[in-house]
């Protein structure tokens, strides 16, 4: 490319990363509450899903993108209640929980797309968050988020609370921390951030749901917590890590690398993410396994 | 002990109600069941059509408001002519092809199969069950109850090729495919051809995004291209085409669509035209010519601008009168074979632009 600067390639390279990595910084800072409660959710691609659902949903029926916005936070909410409530309440195995929400997200939008519009596919087009400079407003709210999480977790009673659920909830226990309240918590918050991670796609970067527009994002997300050894801000950048590699499919046709190889990138990165290429990650203790209070 | 059995029961409510959502958007193929209020479950019933016939999409989807929404126009047309509700099958993946052909060749008599992805499927289909009829678009299936197919799509870019060579301002004209296949090169050669004809001067970028369902990745590549100075942008990538109208629609450069007018895509009327792939007419004339006893197996249709199997649209009413003039006259030498549209790269090379005045 003779008359495309360098500069104007790494502005696209650079703003694409950005925009690609928001849907993942929303979704993993979610799995991040989660696990650092002690509660596995695989159903991060299942709420970001609904999320981007109902985000079209109420923007289509009220005309505003605000109460999509809205929409997505309270029906990621429900969900993620849901898996804490069989999570901690009934102590069902939790990548089963999740696995669950994933496929009931997937066929409930499938269904109610039908019911609503009429027809399976996609949505029509509905009112959306313009960008504002070279991103929206989620991109934005992305990186605040990273902040206020990276905060609450570290700097906070409540967030020291957290992590002693995670990591050893018995002695928390004895000390008077509620675990099942800070788990509940925990999930909410969790749903919440993925649910607002699926409305950055569907009234974000796009105006429409599409069915399986989430393609494995939620995965990603999980698979950045891990690279980003389940601190936010080290999760935040393995997101944009990720969104690197789908960055540099836009301007593939000018890099002397085959095709293929930058399409298939992301999930290469992925792959060495969750074989331990990044040395020892380890995640919190606790992460996985229901508390039974009073057990020996 | 107890909460052990709720567990199991509330997990085993989920899977079922998952496997039910699951089975819903695909209406069952037993054309009895499909919602035909009029036209079968009148009391009345005077003399039933004997035909039967389905489309099967592509994993673009209805929906696309491109490929599969016109073939699945023509379908309709079919349909309401002769009394019938066609049936649909939604394929989400590309496993699905089998199935799905498979499911509606045991349901219908005809089942026709939208999308050059298809091919092997229908190979399959038509052998496993030699007494049906099938139809397929946009590929060649060379079996006695095949009919299949195909346009001329490197013709109809040629036009909208004109149009972006005359309009752009920066000299800089974008083309997006989706995955890069001979069909979707025969979009690009034609699409270069015709800016080539008459802006020798202007440049071509040609990105492709690797898929045809992600509407996100239509947009970044659009996006990149408009930075890159781009203010005319072609794209034939099925559904990734709605992020780049909607590129459009934000940066306020030209999108130019594909398939089916895509005017109503853009909330700004940013679609300068649309290249028109009259899918619909290639999925109506199988039906018809079913019904009618006229189906040819083994047949190929090759539809060009000549049979207005393709073409282009501009129903934002946005390419001025002089460049439809100069786009008319390219149809015309295109349709007398004064001009033989290149349908890859090694004829782009060897092909020579025609000025015409």
């Amino acid at each position: 490319m003779e008359n495309v600067g360098i500069m104007t390639i790494i502005t696209i390279v650079f703003t694409a990363t950005i925009r690609s990595a928001t849907p993942l910084i929303f979704a993993s800072l979610g799995g991040n509450f989660s696990e650092k409660s002690g509660v596995v959710n695989i159903g991060l691609e299942g709420i970001m899903t609904v999320g981007a659902f109902s985000a079209v949903f109420f923007s289509y029926k009220t005309g505003s993108p605000w109460a999509g916005l809205l929409g997505a936070i309270v029906v990621g909410a429900l969900f993620g209640l849901l898996l804490a409530f069989l999570s901690i309440n009934f102590k069902a195995n939790q990548v089963v929980v999740g696995v669950a929400i994933n496929i009931l997200a997937a066929s409930l939008t499938t269904f109610l797309l039908v019911e609503i519009w009429g027809r399976p596919g996609q949505t029509d087009n509905v009112n959306y968050f313009q960008a504002w400079g070279p991103f929206n407003l989620f991109t934005y709210l992305a990186f605040v988020m990273v902040a206020v999480s990276y905060y609450i977790i570290y700097k906070t009673p409540f967030g020291l609370r957290i992590r002693a659920v995670g990591e050893h909830p018995r002695a928390a226990d004895t000390l008077g921390v509620n675990v099942y309240w800070i788990r509940y918590v925990c999930v909410t918050i969790s749903g919440i951030l993925a649910g607002i991670g699926g409305a950055s796609l569907s009234i974000g970067s796009l105006s429409l749901f599409k069915e399986g527009m989430v393609a494995g994002k939620g995965f990603i997300a999980l698979a950045a917590l891990i690279f980003g050894k389940w601190n936010p801000v080290g999760a935040a950048l393995a997101c944009l890590f990720f969104g690197f590699a789908d960055a540099l499919q836009t301007v593939a046709a000018d890099l002397p690398v085959p095709k293929e190889f930058l399409f298939a990138l992301p999930y290469i990165l992925t792959m060495l993410a969750v074989s331990g290429f990044i040395g020892k990650s380890v995640g919190p203790s606790a992460s996985g396994i229901p508390y039974e209070k009073g057990e020996r | 002990m107890f909460k052990k059995g709720l567990v199991l029961l509330l997990a085993l409510t989920l899977v079922f109600t998952m496997l039910t959502g699951c089975a819903k958007p695909a209406p069952a193929p037993a054309p009895e069941a499909a919602p035909t209020p009029e036209a079968t479950q009148a009391p009345t019933e005077p003399a039933k059509p004997a035909v039967s016939f389905g489309m099967i999409t592509d994993v673009g989807g209805l929906g696309d408001k491109s490929f599969n929404d016109s073939a699945w126009d023509g379908m309709q047309k079919a349909g309401k002519e002769l009394g019938v509700e066609p049936v649909i099958l939604q394929s989400t993946k590309q496993e699905d092809y089998e199935a799905n052909i498979g499911n509606m060749a045991q349901s219908v008599d005809l089942t026709i199969a939208v999308g050059f992805l298809m091919e092997q499927a229908m190979i399959t289909g038509a052998d496993q069950y030699p007494d049906k009829k099938f139809g397929i678009i946009d590929m060649v299936v060379a079996k006695p109850n095949v009919m299949s197919v195909v346009f001329k799509e490197h013709e109809g870019s040629f036009l909208v090729g004109v149009i972006a060579g005359l309009t752009t301002k920066s000299d800089v004209i974008g083309f997006v495919g989706g995955m890069e296949l001979p069909l979707i090169k025969k979009f690009e050669a034609g699409f270069r051809a015709g800016v080539a004809s008459v802006n020798p001067k202007a440049k071509v970028l040609v990105n492709y995004t690797g898929v045809f369902d992600n509407p996100d990745k239509g947009k970044e590549v659009a996006l990149a291209q408009f930075k890159k100075k781009a203010d005319v942008i072609y794209h034939a990538s099925g559904a990734c085409g709605i992020g780049v109208i909607q590129a459009a629609d934000e940066q306020g450069f030209w999108a130019i669509g594909v398939d089916k007018d895509q005017s109503s895509e853009s909330k700004n009327n940013k679609v300068l035209a649309s290249m028109i792939k009259r899918v619909d007419v290639g999925t109506y004339t199988i039906a018809k010519s079913y019904a009618d006893n006229n189906f040819g197996g083994g047949q190929i249709l090759d539809l060009g601008v000549k049979e207005e199997g393709v073409g282009y649209s501009d129903g934002g009413n946005n390419i001025p009168a002089e460049v439809k003039a100069v786009a008319d006259k390219y149809k015309a030498a295109i349709v007398d074979g004064t001009i033989v549209v290149p349908t890859n790269e090694d004829e782009l090379k060897a092909f020579k632009p025609v000025e015409i005045k």
